[in-house]
């Protein structure tokens, strides 16, 4: 839609190197609690020895165009705020944890004060210009964030130019984190 | 062979290594609005279809039983919440897609239809037992005259409501589509003929005369062959379909929850009852405890089984 931001996430996943530096960034950014985190790495390994090939991944909630979490939130905590990102506000939730069972990518977890919490896409730090700490923090520029619905940004040149994937297509929640590959 | 290898680094309490936000409370609270549900439904079914079979004791302490139910499933709800002091935001707001919302409206709901209900069919010795024991004694009579002028539409309201709660708690697992177990609109119908099993089950269980005790059985089988069929086109669904239908279709025929499936919920849940239940019916002799119990074993063991597995199926093959 024109006019409208639709905030998108790639993850290059020729250029990530697993190092974990976008997990400790958004740790330490977003006071995320021990024993929690709001992304991670998944390493996939396919093929048949000796032909094996491994994908590295920095992955998060997927901010769904579709979002399945913001349908089965009972209060109305989950929901979708302006450019596509998905958010709880801590103060509506109740800990049913319906929209943690709704989550085909399992991204969400409860924070020990009892709401549930997820990747934000950083508004706090986006909404003012920056970046999310993830992708500002990305040793090897794997990350990009951006408005898929501006022609000039980053993550729309990348998504016209690379070959990508998103994950679970077939649970039809559209996400919005993409994979070069 | 060509295979894929995941290693994930992540560790969330209760998504890692599979999820398991939901323990105890919520099939506990399942099975309980399932019963009530049920309760509804057949105490306002039978009165207003074959009131002469049907003893008018069984609506009353079946509507006081469903309140002490029913606010015990709340109380299990309340205790799974994480976020307990906030279960007012449920009451702020109504969310059409979120059927726990609905949920939550259900069940404020069926209160005043349980007390009116149990108001209505009190009888006149109980009511005399009362007197000097319990107070606002006035307010009992009002809700007994208001009752009793709305008999009928209360008994269409219990059919309503007992339908909704029992169908609902089956609905509100189906649709969260990330857990491809409980991806199918049977969960609803078939927690709801559960739910129906187990209330005439308990009724069954109140020591009903031998007038009204066929109507119960039947009322027992019925639900339970219903439930059987549900449950049979439930894996026949599961199995024929996605690679992740019947990956999680084979949790429970082939796999970890094989033996609980089958020896709860197949053989003391449905077959041993529906016989020993069938034989009495035939016999004319009383089903006695046995039968009865076992449904109500096999209604708890279909939640906690729902529940478990559905949390365990997702798209990570």
């Amino acid at each position: 839609m024109a006019g409208k931001k639709r905030l998108v996430m790639t993850v290059d996943t020729r250029r990530c190197v697993g190092c974990s530096a976008c997990v400790v960034a958004c740790k330490t950014e977003n006071g995320v609690p021990l024993g929690c985190t709001r992304d991670w790495i998944v390493e996939e390994t396919t093929g048949r020895i000796p032909n094996l090939s491994m994908e590295l991944r920095s992955t998060r909630c997927n901010h769904c165009d579709n979002p399945g979490c913001v349908a089965a939130c009972p209060t109305g905590a989950s929901h979708v705020n302006e450019g596509g990102a998905i958010l709880v506000t801590h103060h509506k939730c109740s800990g049913c944890k319906a929209c943690m069972a709704a989550c085909p990518y399992d991204a969400r977890y409860v924070h020990p004060e009892g709401y549930v919490d997820k990747c934000t896409f950083c508004l706090h730090r986006t909404s003012e210009g920056g970046l999310p700490a993830c992708v500002g923090v990305c040793p090897t520029k794997a990350l990009s964030f951006g408005d898929l619905n501006d022609p000039g940004s980053d993550v729309s040149r990348s998504l016209k130019e690379r070959r990508h994937k998103v994950l679970h297509p077939e649970t039809g929640m559209d996400p919005n984190l993409y994979f070069l590959v | 062979m060509t295979g894929t290898e995941l290693f994930m680094v992540r560790s969330n309490p209760g998504v890692d290594p599979f999820v398991a936000v939901w323990q105890w409370e919520i099939p506990l609270y399942l099975f309980l609005g399932g019963l009530v549900g049920g309760i509804m439904l057949i105490s306002s079914v039978t009165e207003l279809a074959w009131p002469r079979r049907w003893e008018r004791r069984f609506s009353f302490w079946g509507s006081l039983l469903g309140i002490v139910f029913l606010s015990a499933g709340m109380l299990a709800l309340f205790l799974d919440l994480a976020h307990r002091w906030y279960s007012f935001r449920f009451y702020l707001t109504f969310q059409p897609t979120s059927p726990m919302s609905w949920g939550a409206w259900i069940l404020l709901l069926a209160y005043p239809v349980l007390i009116l209900r149990a108001a209505g069919s009190m009888s006149d010795e109980f009511r005399a037992a009362l007197n000097g024991k319990v107070p606002l004694l006035g307010f009992v009579d009002w809700l007994r005259s208001v009752a009793a002028r709305h008999w009928r539409t209360l008994q269409i309201m219990g059919v309503a409501v007992g339908i909704g709660l029992g169908t609902y708690t089956g609905i509100l697992l189906q649709t969260l589509v990330a857990r491809p177990f409980w991806s199918t609109g049977l969960l609803g119908p078939l927690f709801l003929s559960s739910g129906v099993a187990g209330a005439a089950a308990l009724f069954l269980l109140l020591r009903p005369a031998a007038g009204s005790r066929p109507v119960l059985v039947r009322w027992v089988m019925g639900a339970l062959l219903f439930e059987a069929t549900l449950m049979t086109l439930f894996f026949i669904e599961k199995s024929g379909g996605l690679a992740v239908d019947r990956a999680a279709a084979l949790l429970v025929l082939a796999g970890p929850y094989t033996g609980s499936f089958i020896s709860l919920e197949v053989f003391a849940g449905i077959l041993v009852p529906l016989l020993m239940m069938g034989y009495a019916l035939r016999k004319n002799l009383s089903p006695g405890r046995l039968a009865p119990t076992l449904v109500l074993i096999g209604g708890i063991s279909l939640r906690f089984l729902m529940v478990s597995v559905g949390q365990l199926s997702n798209f990570n093959l």
